[in-house]
């Protein structure tokens, strides 16, 4: 059989994010991918140089348009460690609600642009019909829409007041009313299911070894989420992981979907059990030492490994985002697919290629 | 929260300490550099049950070279492309080598030397480690 | 396993009034706690060059000995930090984005 390569991105429909991929086929069916990423490495690493350690919060935040949040977070987590702060409780319980409100809106993207890579219109327009009522709620807690700018080190930026709170929770019903219908079709409809199940198999033992992280590693069977770290509120609020055992690519549309629910469940906790209090403590002088802060984005786990000696800037600001990570797992599930899986595959571990580079 | 374990090892050790990590069953989590004026730090994190442990290791600055882990564990290719795109170490041995052309830079080795950094801001001094 | 799922939402939108609003003839209402637009009030500021001290992109220049402040409004991220720091309260953030920046011109006040 004679082989061609078909090149795949970096512009492709199904995803506008700067991977390219040359996909060697044998008839209609993948040998092998060969991955070429790097198109739009931003250097925000070496920008710590130049960025003082309190600015770089703002930098931190815009690794990622989508779960920006998370991002300004655990770096702010990381410095509090070096600097030994102690966040007030209110500020931990409001960064908890938000980073959640965070994933709600992520995985509503990601469920939208599935359902439009599979070809499913009307559904895309739905799963962003009830995103864009989550960024409603972003929008008028924190003041931005994805850029949320709400975390600083040492707290946050804005307070909810009790009435605010009252308002997102009945909203949070409507979401969740929304949110059921919606995954209602993903979880149970026959034309999603065909064209999901058993694309893409991701065994538990390989997906471990590859060193998967987030939704691709909880629908192989992997039962690991850092929120059971205890971070932020997460002492307090227990999270049970969301596992599948199947592995493909309707694993991982699952668990995303039944994550929808578990952050509504979370939201709801944090802010009925939200303590009053100051929402920040003031910070001064300069980080020093080192430390590897771990949190789960919406994509997986992400790392954040600091260094830092007394000055203002940091030594060394290094991030692991998820997708790099998951990166090495596509490209082993790639080969054995048919030519028109590649977008699903493509898209099931949620590529954010532009964060994987930094 | 608690603190990372970073156990410090030899170049010579490297490869046995990763086989033993995979062997106890640790999730490669990831592979990262520091460039210190002198030396340059390879941090190997691993995960164990939601616990990170750390291996560190310590090359010369001048033309450091590093044998590959990615026969142990497949997916630190990508970190290892990584670590020679931005720091300029050699990594022998890598199971997809990209040559260079990981990440299309505009500046080559951006972290390769200590000799031109970035001015800092303010009235930061330059760069002097504590350790 | 179900069959049209999806059918009982599509026909509940088709009978609805759409989500969307029919923008340029019905401006988006902005809500109350968005950032957008910086605000400078002349009256107040003192020129002490705090704000443009710490704005984290550069995007303020402020001269004390002229009495000018002028503001880059494509570098400006309205993250508010500079709202925050301000000791006159001179600076506010509007809740609508103004109309959109064309040139790299400071705007001077």
């Amino acid at each position: 059989m004679p082989r061609t390569i078909i090149p795949f991105g970096p512009q492709h429909p199904v995803l506008p994010e700067p991977i390219h991929l040359d996909l060697v086929v044998e008839d209609e069916k993948v040998v092998e991918a060969r991955p070429s990423i790097g198109f739009v490495h931003r250097g925000l690493e070496k920008l710590a140089e130049k960025k003082d350690y309190v600015e770089f919060v703002y930098v931190a935040e815009r690794i990622c348009g989508i779960c920006s949040f998370i991002h300004g977070q655990t770096y702010c987590q990381a410095i509090e460690t070096l600097m030994n702060v102690q966040v007030p409780p209110r500020a931990l319980y409001l960064r908890t609600a938000w980073g959640e409100l965070s994933r709600i809106h992520s995985h509503l993207l990601w469920l939208g642009l599935m359902a439009d890579g599979m070809g499913f219109e009307s559904l895309f327009m739905h799963s962003w019909r009830v995103r864009e009522k989550v960024l409603n709620i972003i929008e008028a807690t924190t003041g931005g829409r994805v850029i949320f700018g709400s975390c600083k080190i040492g707290g946050v930026r804005r307070d909810m007041n009790a009435e605010t709170i009252r308002n997102l929770l009945q909203e949070l019903d409507a979401i969740e009313k929304d949110m059921r219908q919606i995954t209602r079709v993903f979880l149970d409809d026959n034309s999603v299911k065909s064209r999901l199940s058993g694309i893409g198999v991701l065994p538990k033992q390989e997906a471990h070894d590859l060193g998967c992280v987030g939704p691709m590693l909880r629908a192989s069977g992997v039962a690991q989420d850092m929120r059971t770290l205890g971070y932020a509120a997460f002492k307090d609020i227990g999270v049970e992981p969301v596992t599948r055992a199947e592995g493909d690519c309707y694993a991982r549309c699952a668990v995303r979907c039944e994550e929808l629910f578990q952050s509504v469940g979370i939201i709801r906790q944090a802010l009925e059990k939200i303590p009053d209090g100051d929402i920040a403590v003031k910070v001064t002088g300069n980080p020093a030492g080192e430390t590897i802060a771990r949190t789960e984005q919406p994509r997986g786990e992400v790392v954040y490994h600091l260094k830092a000696n007394g000055t203002k800037n940091l030594q060394r600001f290094r991030v692991r985002t998820p997708t790099f990570a998951n990166l090495p797992a596509m490209l082993k599930v790639l080969p054995g697919c048919d030519l028109a899986d590649v977008p699903m595959i493509v898209l099931t571990i949620d590529p954010c290629i532009s964060c994987a580079e930094r | 929260m608690n603190p990372e374990p970073i156990e410090l090892i030899t170049l010579d050790t490297l490869l046995d300490k990763v086989r033993a990590k995979r062997e106890a069953g640790c999730r490669l989590v990831q592979v990262s550099a520091t460039r210190l004026p002198d030396q340059v730090e390879l941090t190997y994190s691993f995960d164990l049950n939601s616990r990170l442990a750390s291996l560190r290791l310590s090359l010369p600055g001048a033309a450091p070279r590093v044998p590959s882990i990615s026969g142990i564990y497949g997916c630190a290719f990508l970190y290892e492309n990584e670590i020679h795109d931005l720091f300029n170490v050699q990594v022998d041995g890598m199971a997809v080598d990209f040559k260079g052309n990981l990440y299309k830079l505009a500046v080559r080795f951006p972290f390769g030397s200590t000799q031109a950094p970035c001015a800092p801001t303010g009235a930061a001094p330059a760069a002097t480690p504590t350790q | 396993m179900g069959y049209f799922e999806m059918s009982k939402l599509a026909l509940k939108w088709a009978l609805t009034k759409p989500p969307t609003s029919r923008y340029p003839f019905e401006p988006r209402r902005a809500l109350a706690g968005s950032r957008g637009q910086l605000v400078f009030t002349k009256d107040s500021c003192v020129y002490c060059t705090v704000c443009a001290k710490k704005c984290p992109t550069g995007a303020l220049l402020v001269n004390r000995a002229q009495k000018k402040w002028a503001i880059d409004r494509l570098r400006c991220i309205s993250c508010g930090y500079c709202v925050e720091i301000c000791p006159k309260k001179s600076l506010d953030l509007s809740t609508s984005h103004g109309s959109p920046a064309v040139t790299r011109d400071r705007e001077f006040h």
